[in-house]
């Protein structure tokens, strides 16, 4: 009796600590504008970026973490830690590196470093509260990265919302990402044009509501 | 010479993850493309992923992957639940996976129900 008297109180109070803790993953594959988005995240809420930023592939290749930003919507508050985490891929070659003019000693240390980043990002699934999933919206969202990400959080049942980032551009298709994943909220945005992003942070605020 | 291998679902579906993804990145890594009765639960995917990235060197750079799920066209909810209630029994997750060497498969397009496989053109000397 006391045991289960102990295990409500447990359950009942880990509402509250969740809460206070909840982190908030960015996943998603290589370029499409996750540090981006963090960075916007971060700097529209606490004035400072988080990330590097670069058109070629995995940049970002160690988890990063920005502590206690707070969103608000509607006079109501959330805080959250931000993880940008480095792009999921399948394959890695040191080559790709090299049509972005760098040398072979840096490109083959950047896809060793990649590989880990993708492994890393892999195994903080399973630290994540809720995930945003940014995609490429001028890119086919049926690709087998994006079906594996989704579906490891829909194993885990952590909230998602997927960002269709890039809708500034030409090729930009929305819908067939909605299509694509129609059980998931999907916004489209641009993070380098600002677009559409009071609608981001309201579907954000709904999403760490859950 | 492309070498297509073809493991049906009987083979698989009682190996563990481990022997599964062995198997998987054996034949890859000898430049076979593998086609796959079934499908991989997410999490085999996800491991298959991190396995890969830990072996990838000079030689190899890692794979590409697709799997599809077929459905019955104009399926009434009748026939989707049978079918489901059936795989479930059978614990037998539907559809084809294509796995396949980064080197040699250049891209596996996907739409809902079609996979397009595009290998390397093979460099002129």
């Amino acid at each position: 009796m006391i045991k289960r008297v102990g295990s409500f109180f447990k359950g009942f109070f880990s509402i509250f600590t969740k809460r206070k803790n909840i982190r908030l993953g960015v996943y998603g594959p290589p370029n499409a504008g996750k540090s981006s988005l963090s960075n916007r995240i971060s700097k529209d809420w606490i004035g400072e970026e988080m990330s590097a930023v670069s058109h070629i592939p995995h940049e970002t290749r160690e988890i990063i973490v920005k502590e206690k930003i707070t969103v608000k919507s509607k006079g109501k508050e959330l805080s959250f830690n931000l993880v940008d985490t480095p792009g999921i891929a399948t394959k890695i070659d040191y080559e790709d590196f090299l049509k972005f003019k760098m040398s072979a000693k840096s490109a083959k240390e950047r896809a060793k470093e990649a590989t880990k980043g993708v492994i890393e990002a892999i195994k903080w699934l399973d630290n994540m509260d809720c995930v945003l999933v940014v995609l490429d919206s001028t890119q086919n969202p049926y690709s087998q990265v994006n079906i594996t990400i989704i579906g490891n959080l829909a194993a885990r049942n952590i909230p998602v919302m997927i960002v269709a980032n890039k809708t500034d551009l030409k090729k930009s298709d929305v819908k067939r990402i909605e299509s694509a994943f129609p059980q998931y909220p999907t916004v489209g945005i641009s993070v380098e044009k600002g677009k559409n992003m009071e609608e981001f942070y309201e579907q954000l605020f709904k999403l760490l509501k859950k | 010479m492309l070498t297509l291998q073809y493991i049906p679902y009987h083979e698989f579906s009682n190996l563990g993850i481990d022997e599964k993804l062995r198997r998987i990145l054996k034949s890859v890594r000898e430049d076979k493309i593998i086609l796959i009765e079934g499908r991989l639960a997410p999490t085999e995917e996800s491991e298959l992923i991190k396995r890969t990235m830990q072996q990838i060197d000079k030689k190899f750079k890692g794979i590409e992957i697709a799997s599809v799920d077929y459905e019955l066209k104009n399926a009434t909810l009748g026939d989707t639940i049978k079918r489901n209630i059936a795989h479930m029994l059978l614990r037998k997750r539907p559809g084809i996976t294509i796995v396949g060497p980064a080197t040699i498969v250049k891209e596996i397009r996907k739409d809902p129900r079609k996979i397009e496989l595009l290998t390397m053109e093979k460099k002129r000397r």
